[in-house]
């Protein structure tokens, strides 16, 4: 009775095969996704710049977090360091020491003010002349006033010239003044933390303008996917066209994100650079790197990819034959 | 070994409807079989059962000698590929040729292209339609469309094939023509049971029917009947 079952003939698909036929049907899904999606350009085009703008608004703040962070560097250079010298230092020597800080070679200026300048200079902005001289004794040092010039690269330049200082004789102690810089710094901080904000909320958003997206697209395909699933089609097998429909998504939200940054930047950097040398620094505009511009479109595709797979493994099992 | 088997199988849909009750038969290796019974009988039910497209209630079904209850959701479209299944609304896909359609159980079990193409010609020339192959099914007429399906159903060489009023809309002669194709796959050792109500044809051919009544077995005439 038992006749040798066809189904040992009809499984006889080698590993080998089975591994090029798995290959060749990613292959074909993708290209697949990729023309279904050509096939409708007006509403693949409307989400890839709903996805560009949600992916180019947080990559658009941190460029200007950037450019903000490398002109605070140049900014540094222009910022004062206030030398104070030891109480009873002579003139004589504190003018020579003025002379030899000048001479340094990360140096561009150094004034010495005498303690009766500052006096003068203190009373004049405080009205307060008839208390001070009322004093017995002039209770101001004598500051010599230092511009640094360091260049951009070299992050550590001001401490180390502020610790040179330090080491010379007569001085009292060296204050930089960075608190405006520090205020910046902390500003720059929270804006920081502001682009990872907005970055995990607009990722959010392209998780799901990708998940309904997809979600619709499986609701169109509801007949494809119970006759694959009927004659044998695994979850995998269905789940593939919608992932690489995701990835498609992802992938031409980030190039256009990319290239909307670019043209903004291009368009900005004139006006921008122009405004800045108003203020004696020679400053150009950061662009987007090569690692940023890859990193914004692998977010774009790995989002894409995640929302599909989101999106599939909660509606395909709804779909039974 | 029994190809399929029901012990004692009832089936009761959510909402309490009963479609099985207490149903028990086999279908031999290499057997051909009708199911008949009036709409609602359960026909659908029963091989929505050997397809693990539902779950029986109560009792076992075994095909091959498996209990499907046994069978784990992963491993579903594996038993699924050794069953070819026709369907009255031919469940064809109509944003692809005629060509694809049949492809697709292969595409699912991972054949290459060279191979692919050898099964699907060789599957489509069974059924007589291998001029067809980049038509879109929807050009086709209804008895075409039927035998598209019928080749999608067996182009990965099933042990076993089901059908569900495979000749539902179709005149005598083509439905003539249809059961023609499951008697010559019957004939090279496939298992073949098919659900239909049409009495004239069933009697018109040689096979063993089961009938079925509210979903419980109501009487079998063996092979042999028509004619002895
Ligand atoms: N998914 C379902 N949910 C609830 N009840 C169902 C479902 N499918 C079928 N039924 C019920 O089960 C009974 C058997 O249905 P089934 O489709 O198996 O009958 P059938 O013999 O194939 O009928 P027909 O000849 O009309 O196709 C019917 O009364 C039907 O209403
Ligand atoms: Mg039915």
């Amino acid at each position: 009775m038992a006749k040798p079952s066809a189904s040992n003939q009809q499984s006889r698909v080698t590993m080998q095969s089975q591994g090029s036929a798995y290959i060749q049907h990613h292959k074909l899904m993708a290209v697949d996704s990729l023309k279904r999606l050509l096939a409708a350009p007006a509403a693949s085009l409307m989400t890839w710049l709903v996805l560009a703008i949600a992916l180019s608004l947080p990559m658009t703040l941190y460029v200007a977090l950037e450019n903000v962070k490398q002109l605070s560097r140049n900014w540094d250079q222009s910022s004062q360091i206030s030398v104070y010298l030891k109480k009873g230092v002579m003139s004589r020597f504190a003018d020579e020491l003025t002379a030899e800080i000048a001479d340094f070679p990360n140096v561009s200026s150094a004034v010495y003010i005498s303690p009766e300048q500052a006096l003068k200079e203190f009373s004049v902005s405080t009205g307060l002349s008839d208390v001070i001289f009322g004093l017995d004794d002039n209770p101001l040092p004598g500051v010599i006033s230092v511009i640094p010039r360091l260049n951009s690269q070299d992050e550590n330049g001001l401490e180390q010239l502020q610790q040179k200082l330090e080491a010379l004789r007569h001085v009292d102690s060296v204050q930089l003044d960075l608190i405006w810089v520090k205020r910046l710094y902390q500003f720059m901080e929270l804006g920081q933390r502001l682009v990872w904000a907005l970055a995990a909320l607009l990722g959010l958003a392209v998780l799901l303008i990708i998940g309904n997206t997809i979600r619709l697209s499986i609701e169109n395909r509801r007949d494809e996917i119970r006759v694959v699933k009927l004659v044998g089609g695994t979850d995998a097998f269905v789940r593939r066209p919608f992932l690489y429909t995701g990835l498609w998504f992802g992938l031409g939200g980030g190039i256009i994100a990319w290239i909307l940054l670019s043209i903004g930047l291009f368009w900005l950097s004139g006006p921008v650079e122009q405004l800045i040398s108003l203020y004696g620094s020679d400053f150009s505009l950061k662009g987007l790197g090569f690692s940023d511009s890859l990193l914004l479109i692998f977010d774009g595709v790995i989002l894409g990819w995640l929302g599909a797979w989101l999106a599939v493994s909660r509606h395909l099992s709804t779909i039974e034959p | 070994m029994a190809h399929v088997r029901f012990d004692r199988v009832s089936k009761s849909y959510p909402g309490g409807h009963q479609a099985l009750t207490d149903l028990s038969f086999e279908l031999a290796q290499g057997e051909m079989a009708f199911l008949t019974g009036h709409s609602g009988a359960g026909k659908s039910t029963l091989l929505k059962l050997i397809m693990l497209m539902e779950k029986a209630s109560q009792g076992q079904v075994l095909v091959d000698g498996v209990n499907l209850a046994r069978v784990a959701n992963s491993q579903i479209p594996y038993h699924r590929r050794r069953v070819g299944v026709v369907f009255q609304n031919h469940q064809l896909l109509f944003d692809r040729s005629v060509f694809e359609n049949v492809a697709l159980p292969l595409r699912i079990s991972g054949y290459t292209s060279r191979d692919l193409e050898r099964r699907v010609r060789a599957a489509l020339d069974k059924v007589g339609l291998l001029s067809k192959e980049k038509q879109n099914p929807i050009e086709l007429s209804g008895g075409e469309q039927q035998r598209v399906g019928i080749a999608r159903a067996v182009v990965n060489k099933p042990s076993l094939i089901l059908a569900d009023e495979p000749t539902g809309n179709l005149d005598p002669k083509l439905s003539g023509e249809i059961m023609g194709l499951f008697e010559q796959f019957n004939g090279v050792g496939v298992s073949v049971l098919v659900a239909s109500h049409d009495l004239a044809l069933i009697n018109r051919m040689d096979y063993r029917v089961i009938g079925l009544n509210q979903g419980r077995l109501a009487g079998e005439r063996a092979a042999g009947g028509v004619r002895g």
